[in-house]
């Protein structure tokens, strides 16, 4: 499929009907996520009340934006690689969008931490060890897109922001780790979504059995829905960039004929 | 024809006899870690056991600091002057100048604040049997940063006035290198910071050296 996408004739086509549909199917996986987790499933009193039903968008964008970054490391392995421009294409468009749900899924999780885990906000948000990985990766995102912006040609940012990324994502492990270590008060719950081996030490019986299906299914809606609606995003920017790439060369034409 | 320097070894005494052409050598960036000691206890408060606590922490973002003003210009000037063009066509390793003239750099501006730091820990209260963890602490993490920042100097090497653009590439990099750092001054050579420490700078050595060299052949294009 990817080879068969690589070509931007092919790209374009594919892309003209993907939007809309992407558009389409995500927004309706949002909303009903949304309805469902803000109108229907009942408050989790234990992980702070109303203010839990931020969770819908703060996993589903948690999840996104390390995939989100993890698809530009690979977008900028395979140009610099193969040299495919699709890919820097497709790069460059991924890195405003994994931006934009890094500081999503920053913002929910300040505002769900709010009350949630009984503190003030303002000591949580630069005070909790993984909302601070979070912004971390938001930095990474940011200096991308800089350093882009900084480039004289076209090339010049396709080569250094690849450099960049492909740096940057073998060390954002290092970063989590080094993030996780720092335990000042890490007010976060663990990983809760998916739980294998039964409870963690010194959990209640009834946090063992993981997430309750009621929310977990929400979750999924959502996870689903933003995906689909990221992409959407991404390939409207691809398209955009393969629009402005031809009438440059048209342009460019059009002055040589002259 | 007449045999010229290695450009391995003359990049590296170039950059040293950079900043001796001064005339300060030393005593400018010794002088910068001592201001940067004087502003502490004013931005902080005179508390002692504040000073003590606090205090090392602020002197990591001097270190950063310190090798974001540096590095601005390393690559920069031997893109304008061509000496990056002649270390190309030499065929030497552009990997291994660039981490020559990096190790130079932080030789410069990254050791002084180790030299200082029992000074300074003094001054601080910071208890004596916390010194040597804490130097170790500096030496290690300011090379660490010194090659990150490294990478994004020559990432934005062809970039006029990229100061704020480095930070900005190279900040998110300093975060294991810093948080290791402060462990190994809090818990001494016997906790679990060193080997993370040490592990984090050896990693940077591996990789920051061709990710230099990548890029620098980019600025020269």
């Amino acid at each position: 499929m990817w080879s068969f996408l690589a070509n931007p004739h092919r790209f374009m086509g594919f892309s003209r009907l993907a939007v809309p549909i992407c558009f389409a199917i995500g927004a309706l996986l949002i909303g009903w996520s949304l309805y469902n987790g803000l109108m229907v499933v009942p408050p989790d009193e234990a992980q702070g009340g109303d203010l839990m039903r931020a969770m819908f968008t703060h996993v589903p964008s948690a999840w996104l934006c390390m995939g989100l970054y993890a698809g530009l490391a690979a977008a900028s392995f395979v140009w610099f690689v193969w040299r495919h421009e699709l890919a820097d294409v497709a790069a460059r468009a991924i890195a405003p969008i994994g931006a934009g749900y890094t500081a999503l899924c920053f913002v929910t999780g300040a505002i769900w931490g709010q009350k949630g885990w009984g503190q003030g906000w303002h000591n949580l948000i630069l005070g909790d060890s993984r909302l601070m990985s979070v912004l971390v990766l938001f930095f990474l995102f940011l200096g991308y897109i800089a350093l882009r912006a900084a480039m004289e040609t076209r090339q010049k940012a396709a080569k250094a922001g690849a450099i960049l990324a492909m740096v940057g994502l073998i060390n954002v492990p290092i970063i989590k780790v080094s993030v996780d270590l720092w335990e000042t008060t890490t007010i976060h719950q663990p990983s809760s979504v998916i739980r294998i081996g039964g409870a963690p030490e010194g959990a209640e019986a009834e946090e063992g059995q993981g997430m309750n299906p009621m929310y977990l299914q929400q979750l999924l809606w959502g996870f689903g829905g933003h995906g689909l609606l990221a992409s959407a995003l991404i390939f409207m920017l691809m398209r955009a960039e393969i629009y402005s790439q031809r009438s440059d060369r048209l342009l460019a034409a059009r002055l040589e004929e002259s | 024809m007449k045999a010229s320097p290695a450009p391995l070894s003359s990049a590296f005494r170039q950059a040293l006899s950079e900043a001796w052409a001064g005339g300060s050598g030393l005593l400018l960036p010794l002088g910068f870690f001592a201001g940067t000691a004087m502003l502490i206890p004013f931005s902080l408060g005179s508390d002692a056991e504040l000073l003590a606590r606090i205090g090392p922490g602020v002197l990591w973002l001097a270190l950063a600091l310190a090798s974001m003003v540096t590095l601005e210009r390393v690559f920069q000037a031997d893109l304008q002057d061509g000496a990056l063009d002649l270390w190309i066509q030499s065929g030497d390793s552009i990997s291994l100048i660039a981490a020559s003239k990096t190790f130079a750099h932080w030789l410069i501006s990254g050791l002084p604040l180790v030299i200082l730091t029992p000074a300074i820990g003094y001054m601080l209260g910071v208890p004596m049997s916390e010194m040597l963890p804490a130097m170790l602490g500096y030496a290690m993490g300011g090379i660490t940063f010194f090659l990150w920042g490294g990478v994004a100097a020559a990432l934005a090497a062809s970039v006029a006035r990229a100061g704020l653009l480095i930070a900005v590439i190279a900040l998110p990099f300093y975060v294991p290198a810093i948080i290791f750092g402060v462990r190994v001054a809090e818990e001494g050579l016997n906790g679990v910071g060193l080997p993370f420490l040490g592990a984090s700078m050896l990693f940077a050595l591996g990789v920051a050296p061709p990710a230099m060299g990548a890029a620098l052949r980019l600025a020269a294009e």
